[in-house]
């Protein structure tokens, strides 16, 4: 879009909207938010880049094929649901490991959900560039 | 492993993997392999449900109105079973029907990814979860359609795409609304809130807005239009399984939603009924209208669409009995015919009726096994079809219902006209460009394998149907009476 306008709000707005889908990804956790809508946001943000330069510098960008993105996720996301059956619980079953967790204070908590989330994220965020640049370059 | 999950995982899998395999051409055999494994596994998952047992599986363990449940019954297992036969079918096919291009761009890993949100559909138990495996198939098909880079490929696909979005809107409107009135979105515990409420206001608009959702997924008069204009660009491999299966997700939906969870009261059945009548209605106007085989085959899916939403409407035991076996006949018979559809563009050159012609006598076994799921999809005996609308008129007329009854005899007979114009000038009348018009070279094993194992499939149904009468009849039962698929999602305690 040759506008300037657009073009000083969409580097402003890329950035924010960036920040802003990893903090709904992280919120997700207790809260409304988690790693679809945070991918959907992150999406939005390359979406914005893409219409104000071209779909080559928006692949420059990301640096990775979007479609990669969307596979590593999925993988990701699968892997964390099996972790479940892993330790005979069920599938998709939480599992967390507190690091340096002593009598008083549990410690750095880490769990496959919220790798389950990040899988959620990157799959949504590569599906939906891969999908919008495809159509961009139809139009 | 739990069997629920086990067609989704394996359908995961074999999406990465044809991923990953994409350009080497192994892609395409993994895809067999994986729908040969879901296959088998949805065979399992029947035998275990046969009989009327139900299946559950509370995914991360969290016990049943919290987390996620995954229900098999007798409905789900047999929908995910024909996910399967219609997936191994389709990949089978696709073998010889695409060209490397279309698989280097992911043709398989999106084909699974559709297979993965279809069965998930299928099987779970909960409605904000249904929505995620709507969107799992709606991001999959989408991609799906525009792999295909013809320019009208894009034009058919946002119809489709801002439909669906449109619908998704409804849905999840009609979620919240439920979840604010009830606090649950797990379909047994909504039953078991909702049947100590009065009926109100908002259930009937929640119930309207779910109506709306589903009846755009599954194409239901009057908002049926962007069926057609999708279904006929994309590659044949692709437009067989959506034929086959995107809308009968919707029409599971239907069923489901409207039996479980808010049965229909009697305005809205009746709203029902009569959509459902303009569905085969307006349909089979539309193909007779249609030269070309896909847009006619398209039509023709609007039309029997209709036929299982009239189950649905009529509501009775019988009725439902109908529909699910309408349900099962359909999806192989409508896939099948779309896959000789693409044999026939192979042969002759084309899909358009005035541009071909002669295969009858350049490949009669192509005309017997195009006749098989053709005269199926009209109702001939002793085919699937005609057990399929003789179980929903008999349950028509057991309502004394005239109009329903007539408009699917009626409908009926308009089928079998669309299906001997295909048959006239595609296969009788000779070609326009004389031999030379025709690819003599064989049709390829992978097509004959696939149309040919579905045919005799049809052909199965349609000479002993006891089994799958009473297999339907078990699940309609549970449908009607569903306090053992709420116990056994709840536990004994609910």
């Amino acid at each position: 879009m040759n506008s300037l306008i657009y073009k000083v709000g969409a580097n402003l707005l890329f950035g924010i909207l960036l920040v802003f889908s990893i903090f709904m990804l992280l919120r997700g956790h207790n809260e409304p938010g988690g790693g679809f809508i945070g991918g959907l946001i992150g999406a939005v943000a390359f979406i914005v880049y893409a219409l104000s330069e071209n779909i080559a510098a928006t692949r420059r960008v990301l640096r990775v094929n979007p479609e990669h993105l969307a596979v590593t996720g999925l993988t990701i996301a699968l892997c964390s649901g099996l972790l479940g059956p892993l330790v005979q619980e069920g599938l998709f079953a939480g599992q967390w490991l507190f690091l340096g967790a002593t009598e008083t204070d549990k410690g750095w908590p880490i769990s496959s959900v919220l790798l389950f989330d990040i899988g959620v994220y990157l799959t949504v965020l590569g599906a939906i560039i891969a999908l919008v640049l495809e159509m961009e370059r139809h139009l | 492993m739990s069997l629920v999950m086990l067609p989704i995982l394996i359908a995961f899998t074999a999406a990465i993997a044809c991923f990953l395999t994409r350009r080497t051409g192994l892609d395409r055999f993994i895809s067999v392999i994986a729908s040969a494994a879901h296959t088998v596994v949805s065979i399992q998952l029947l035998i275990a449900v046969a009989g009327g047992q139900i299946v559950v599986t509370q995914l991360g363990d969290w016990p049943a109105p919290f987390g996620i449940t995954m229900v098999a019954d007798g409905l789900s297992a047999a929908m995910t079973l024909i996910t399967g036969i219609t997936g191994l079918a389709v990949s089978i096919y696709s073998l010889s029907d695409l060209g490397r291009r279309t698989c280097f761009s992911g043709f398989h890993a999106l084909f699974h990814l559709l297979l993965a949100g279809v069965t998930g559909a299928f099987l779970t138990g909960d409605l904000f979860n249904l929505y995620v495996w709507f969107e799992v198939m709606l991001i999959a098909s989408f991609g799906l359609l525009v792999l295909n880079k013809r320019p009208g490929t894009l034009r058919g696909a946002m119809p489709y795409v801002a439909l669906n979005l449109l619908s998704t809107i409804f849905f999840l409107t009609a979620v919240g609304m439920l979840y604010g009135l009830t606090g649950s979105l797990n379909m047994a515990h909504l039953r078991v809130t909702l049947d100590t409420m009065e009926p109100s206001l908002t259930l009937s608009w929640i119930s309207v807005l779910l109506l709306l959702a589903f009846g755009i997924k599954s194409a239901v008069f009057p908002l049926f239009f962007w069926l057609p204009a999708a279904y006929h660009t994309p590659a044949f491999s692709v437009s067989a399984v959506f034929a086959g299966l995107l809308t009968k997700v919707g029409v599971y939906a239907l069923i489901r939603v409207f039996t479980l969870i808010l049965p229909l009261d009697p305005l809205l059945a009746d709203i029902v009924l009569w959509c459902a009548i303009g569905t085969m209605v307006i349909g089979v106007l539309g193909a007779a209208a249609q030269t070309d085989v896909r847009q006619i085959l398209s039509f023709h899916i609007v039309s029997q669409i209709g036929y299982m939403v009239l189950g649905l409407a009529l509501g009775t035991r019988l009725a439902l009995v109908g529909a699910i076996f309408y349900l099962i006949h359909h999806i192989i018979v409508k896939a099948n015919l779309f896959l000789i559809a693409g044999a026939i563009h192979r042969i002759a050159g084309h899909t358009e009726l005035k541009a071909i012609g002669g295969l009858y006598h350049a490949r009669p076994v192509l005309a017997v096994l195009f006749l098989i799921p053709a005269f199926s999809l009209a109702g001939f005996p002793p085919l699937s079809g005609f057990w399929a609308k003789y179980i929903l008129i008999q349950a028509s007329l057991d309502l004394q219902n005239w109009i329903a009854a007539g408009a699917a005899l009626v409908v009926g007979l308009l089928t079998i006209y669309s299906m001997t114009k295909i048959w006239g000038e595609a296969f009788w009348k000779p070609h326009p460009d004389g031999p030379g018009g025709l690819d003599h070279r064989p049709i390829p094993t992978p097509y004959i394998l696939a149309i040919g194992g579905l045919a005799l499939l049809t052909v199965c149904i349609g000479l002993f149907p006891a089994p799958f009468f009473a297999f339907a009849e078990q699940a309609a039962a549970d449908l009607i009476d569903p306090t053992r698929y709420i116990q056994a999602v709840l536990g004994g305690g609910a």
